[in-house]
């Protein structure tokens, strides 16, 4: 029994060990911090279109009302890792499944514009959030985010960071799911 | 050439650590004095050569080589002389050479000063401490080598971070190391200890010097961290619970401990495992603290650049060194007889209460880092563990020790009178809790931890100082020789004095700052004026400066108070033009009552353009944080120079008086 207690800090440093190497070799990030909305519904917002853009702007009971899968991606002209994931959003498009909407965050309305006319627009709703309010509700640390909402308007994925390669792959994978 | 003459130092420093890892510890067991003597001479060598690949190192960023590829990582040939020397541990493969260096250090110092010790035992720890080098140096040059070159070599560096181009970072990281470190050598002491199967109280003298050297270090370089973050970083605090400042306070939590279980080991022959176990914690847990840094295993605002590589390696070696020395201890630990019964009211029963409370607390500092790795590897939920659960769990143990350490000096060795010890001190008591209620009735909107924590500060200094009172009869009618009785104590009796003191005031100065904190954040233009605890700020505009390496705007702040105009203070942005970052320069008007804390920032929104930022923060005796940490260190240093430990003692005898060695000198 006198013995048992003094194999105790080895027994409790084996468990740290443990844990540290499932930590290292585990393929994990540490600081990527899961979004507070999954699983909630969507927050309130109601967005106005963007001066100039036939596209119509939208809000919370728009999306609500559709009962569709949809995605909602924050992008700004601005941002150099938006440029490299709009082919991707262009591919998204196509499907008619789902509703692609677009906010445009913190962003001056020309450059917008100039930005859709050059690259294509996706989307078939793109929202003026130029104050940045609707992107604080939604909790996004910085451009692009992208979330998939389910039917019922419930936040079921985020994504933060450009949507191409490996990720945009899991990201259609995730999406395809969510369509079932 | 010279960043190749440093490669080559540090490869051969490897095989002579090879050496001093395997020969002494061989010559012990066959008897061997050549071999048992050679551990010396080693680790002297191993220093040397180590000097040389750092100062190799330093040459290299002194004179902005660009061929070395740390270099241009890491520096700028604008950047200030002393930034470029600080840089050459402001990275990840400069930092562990210095760390490096500093074992290294450690060992060469045990070869000169630690001649008072049988030249076996020595042998011995220089032979363990030749296993962590030799960890440390292939770790270094198999996966962070610093001399490393690139081709073609740019025109100029990427300068250091801005954040890290400050004073305090010259001095925090080598103090902080210097503690982390110097552990390793009570470590090797401990496992050196272990093989021999003995523990005595001659032990414990031995290793002392070199638990209070490592634990003084580790405290300065722990303050100095804090003093850092709170002036630089610009947020207006001090601690953050992150996991890497507590990585560093988890070995001081235990090392204090081992601090104070080294005594009754030496005084009174008991918790000797105790003690061993303490010695080998206390460094395991600075190792680990180098793991979770340099890993990227927790998420933390202090960044190295992270790869798996390293850590997987840094894990080996922790695996090797701490399961190893645990693995000894469980074999060998049950077998060190603790001598020394004594009765449950005695100054060994306040030193085991004193160990529970701080090993209490550093298992609750180690829960709280390492939880979120836990709760992740079992449920896959991923949390972060914040302020709050330190501050909740923390507050508690760390007050119940403020006012249990109080009382701790005044009881006797074996068997001491707890009542009677008491009742000299009960008006004391009354005293702190009248000091309690007047803050109370003073500050009504404060936390209860609070005002109850300024109560324990005020009794443990009372009581600290009454006891030293007691001791030098502070109010003995021999007026004048007063100094004279100060300097008959101990040293390390007036040190632990000091100490104290030191912590009463760091309970005064966290209280305070955490508690009573005010602040205010505006957007200003020329002309705004804010309110924050009794002081008028103006702000009176923004102009531009330009620094070596940066361009920094500067306001300027007129500071009045009921009317009177005390001073101006100069809070800057700058931008550093190499990376592109910014800083936060704060200007702090500081007094002992409290510190006016003033920083601007340009507001991220377009719509406020040309206003500015202004964030006001007073902070209540903050600064007593820092003095008490000074005396924390200064009682460490005036412990260590306490004549029983002959520190180079023999060694200046030796060369002094060569024949007189006969008596008198081993009567400590």
């Amino acid at each position: 029994m006198r013995r048992f207690v003094f194999l105790v800090p080895l027994a409790l440093s084996l468990i740290i060990g443990t844990f540290s190497v499932w930590g290292l070799l585990n393929d994990r990030n540490p600081s990527e911090v899961p979004s507070a909305l999954i699983n909630r519904s969507i927050p309130k917002f109601n967005l106005s279109p963007l001066p100039g853009l036939r596209t119509p702007g939208f809000s919370r009971d728009n999306l609500l009302n559709l009962k569709k899968v949809s995605v909602i991606n924050f992008f700004a002209s601005w941002c150099l890792p938006c440029r490299a994931e709009h082919q991707s959003l262009i591919e998204l498009s196509q499907n008619n499944e789902i509703v692609l909407a677009g906010i445009n965050y913190k962003d001056i309305n020309k450059d917008a514009l100039d930005w859709l006319t050059e690259l294509g627009n996706p989307y078939t709703y793109v929202g003026d959030d130029f104050s940045g309010r609707t992107g604080i509700d939604w909790g996004i640390t910085g451009v692009p985010e992208t979330f998939i909402v389910n039917r019922d308007g419930k936040v079921v994925h985020r994504f933060s960071g450009p949507l191409v390669g490996v990720k945009f792959k899991e990201f259609k994978e995730l999406l395809t799911l969510e369509l079932r | 050439m010279i960043p190749e003459l440093g490669q080559f130092s540090l490869v051969l420093a490897l095989l002579i650590a090879i050496a001093q890892s395997t020969l002494p510890i061989i010559g012990v067991t066959r008897e061997n004095t050549i071999w048992i003597n050679s551990a010396k001479y080693l680790a002297l060598l191993q220093f040397f050569l180590v000097l040389i690949a750092f100062m190799a190192l330093m040459r290299s960023y002194i004179v902005s080589d660009f061929t070395v590829t740390n270099v241009v990582n890491n520096s700028h040939s604008k950047k200030p002389l002393l930034y470029k020397i600080v840089g050459t541990w402001g990275n990840h493969e400069g930092s562990i050479l210095l760390w490096v260096l500093i074992l290294v250090s450690f060992g060469g110092a045990l070869s000169l000063f630690g001649s008072n010790i049988p030249t076996r035992l020595r042998a011995r720890v220089l032979s363990v401490q030749g296993w962590i080098c030799v960890g440390f140096i292939s770790f270094m040059l198999f996966t962070s080598n610093p001399f490393e070159r690139t081709f073609p070599p740019p025109l100029n560096g990427n300068d250091l971070n801005p954040l890290l181009q400050d004073i305090g970072l010259a001095i925090h990281p080598p103090l902080l190391y210097v503690g982390y470190v110097g552990f390793s050598i009570v470590f090797s002491f401990a496992v050196a200890a272990l093989m021999e199967g003995e523990v005595s109280s001659a032990w414990a003298r031995w290793v002392r010097p070199w638990i209070l050297i490592a634990w003084t270090s580790l405290s300065a370089g722990i303050a100095l961290g804090a003093w850092w973050a709170y002036y630089e970083l610009g947020w207006g605090g001090w601690w953050f619970w992150d996991p890497v400042e507590n990585v560093s306070f988890m070995p001081w939590l235990v090392g204090t401990a081992l601090l104070h279980s080294a005594i009754v080991t030496e005084k009174r022959g008991a918790f000797k495992a105790w003690t061993v176990l303490l010695a080998i914690l206390t460094f395991s847990l600075s190792l680990l603290g180098t793991f979770i840094v340099r890993s990227g295993l927790l998420t933390s605002v202090h960044s190295f650049a992270v790869d798996p590589e390293r850590g997987i390696y840094i894990l080996i070696l922790l695996a090797v060194s701490i399961g190893g020395s645990l693995l000894l201890f469980a074999y060998r630990a049950p077998s060190l007889e603790s001598g020394g019964l004594f009765s449950p009211i005695s100054r060994e029963s306040g030193l085991l209460l004193n160990n529970l409370f701080l090993t209490t607390a550093a298992a609750i500092v180690l829960f709280g880092t390492l939880y979120p790795l836990f709760l992740e590897g079992i449920t896959g939920e991923k949390i972060s563990v914040g302020p709050p659960f330190f501050n909740i769990s923390f507050t508690p143990i760390g007050l119940l020790l403020g006012s249990t350490m109080a009382i701790g000096p005044y009881l006797k060795w074996n068997r001491a009178d707890l009542a009677g010890v008491l009742s000299r001190i009960k008006f004391l008591i009354f005293i702190s809790l009248g000091v309690s209620l007047f803050v109370w009735y003073l500050k009504s909107s404060g936390p209860a931890f609070a005002i109850i924590g300024v109560g324990v500060s005020f009794w443990l200094f009372t009581s600290t100082f009454f006891e030293w009172m007691d001791r030098v009869r502070l109010f003995n009618k021999n007026y004048f020789n007063i100094f004279k009785r100060i300097k008959s104590q101990p040293r390390s009796a007036n040190g632990m004095t000091i100490a104290h003191l030191g912590m009463s005031f760091i309970i005064l100065g966290v209280v305070g700052s955490s508690a009573w904190k005010e602040e205010v954040i505006s957007f200003v233009e020329k002309g705004s004026q804010l309110k924050v605890a009794g002081f008028l700020v103006t702000f009176e505009g923004v102009s531009i400066h330009q620094g070596p390496n940066y361009n920094s705007e500067k306001a300027t702040l007129k500071v009045e108070k009921e009317g009177k105009f005390l001073e101006n203070l100069y809070p800057e942005r700058r931008l550093y033009l190499a990376t592109g970052t910014s800083t936060t320069e704060s200007a702090i008007r500081q007094s002992l009552a409290g510190d006016l804390y003033v920083t601007i920032s340009e507001p991220a929104n377009n719509k406020f353009k040309g206003k500015w930022v202004l964030r006001l923060i007073y902070e209540p005796l903050v600064n007593f944080i820092w003095l008490g940490a000074s005396f924390l260190a200064l009682g460490g240093i005036i412990s260590i120079t306490d004549r029983r430990y002959k520190i180079g003692r023999t060694f200046k005898y030796r060369r002094t008086k060569p024949i007189n060695k006969v008596v008198g000198l081993d009567n400590f």
